[in-house]
């Protein structure tokens, strides 16, 4: 059966931290850097475990800045 | 798979849309602002209508709108934009003309303009952030600040003996004979993103093929001025915004 796999690109420097990425993963993937922030000061969201990601881009949908990038592919 | 397999270019199905820029916006982390400045990207992107659209920056918040999406812009005095839009379509009939402002712009100071333009039927689209706040001056009561909300200027909560009720501009609006298309919608999840696109398309393609003047609400949020986290900001506005701004079509021709 073909799977469909998914993987969620955060940009890091652009991303503010306001976590609706977050709230808005189906599958809870998705979380803020545990301690680190970017350059200004801002933790940012990033995906833990992307091998779940079904890539339903939820996240690029409510992301506010437009720093989320979904890649998706049909794997056979 | 491995992770670089899949980061392919053809690969890519959701991102930051061609027409916004890399300019990092100035809002605050989780401002409603930044979805509906992603979605007007993507429909002008989507109706190719990149060269052909003027967009009107209030005064407010969303001030320098122009920085981040690569069309042509026009900013206003406050309150003014509808009448500064009037012109650029009675000049540019061809053009895809919108306005994109927040309640104290809209609401308060360009009543006039907001209301006329409308019973004029201006082929325009007024795109309306509400927030029930003024956000950029440090969160004072605006007119579509609820019944019982705490702001800096009503500390004790909007009393209606001494503020008045909330002006509900999209209602207004739905009486008028000029409009063709007045809807309120929201950008706290996934499904009402889609819908406020759908709304905003439409609204669009009516001022485009000259049916009227269209207003689309988008009730939003604003955490720093509601002094909460951006994902409180959208549980409060579902419990309370939503009870007297109520999401939907209120006219449709």
């Amino acid at each position: 059966m073909s799977k469909i796999k998914g993987v969620v690109l955060v940009d890091k420097e652009r991303c503010k931290g306001c976590s609706l990425c977050v709230v808005a993963c189906p599958l809870n993937l998705l979380r803020l850097a545990d301690k680190k922030v970017n350059h200004k000061g801002y933790p940012y969201a990033e995906q833990y475990d992307w091998e779940k990601c079904t890539g339903c881009t939820s996240c690029a949908i409510v992301c506010p800045d437009g720093c989320i990038s979904v890649y998706r592919k049909k794997e056979d | 798979m491995t992770k670089e397999e899949l980061i392919q270019p053809q690969n890519l199905v959701c991102g930051k849309p061609q027409l916004m820029n890399d300019m990092p916006m100035h809002y605050c982390p989780g401002c409603s602002h930044g979805v509906v400045h992603k979605i007007i990207a993507e429909v002008i992107e989507e109706m190719q209508l990149e060269e052909k659209t003027i967009g009107i920056c209030p005064v407010g918040c969303a001030v320098f709108a122009y920085r981040y999406l690569d069309i042509d812009w026009q900013e206003a005095a406050h309150g003014r934009a509808p009448a500064v839009a009037t012109a650029c379509k009675r000049l540019w009939p061809d053009r895809l003309v919108f306005t994109y402002q927040g309640d104290g712009d809209l609401a308060c100071i360009g009543t006039c303009e907001t209301i006329h333009a409308l019973n004029r039927g201006e082929k325009i689209t007024i795109i309306f952030i509400n927030n029930a706040i003024y956000g950029m001056t440090g969160g004072q009561m605006a007119p579509t600040t609820l019944v019982g909300m705490k702001t800096a200027t009503c500390p004790y909560g909007r009393d209606v003996n001494l503020h008045g009720y909330p002006l509900n501009i999209t209602d207004l609006a739905a009486g008028l004979e000029g409009t063709a298309y007045v809807t309120r919608q929201s950008v706290h999840t996934v499904s009402a993103v889609r819908k406020a696109k759908k709304a905003i398309r439409k609204a669009f393609e009516n001022s485009i093929n000259g049916k009227g003047s269209n207003l689309v609400e988008i009730v939003s949020t604003c955490s720093s001025g509601w002094k909460t986290t951006p994902v409180k900001a959208n549980q409060w506005m579902e419990e309370n915004m939503f009870k007297f701004y109520k999401l939907g079509d209120l006219k449709d021709i």
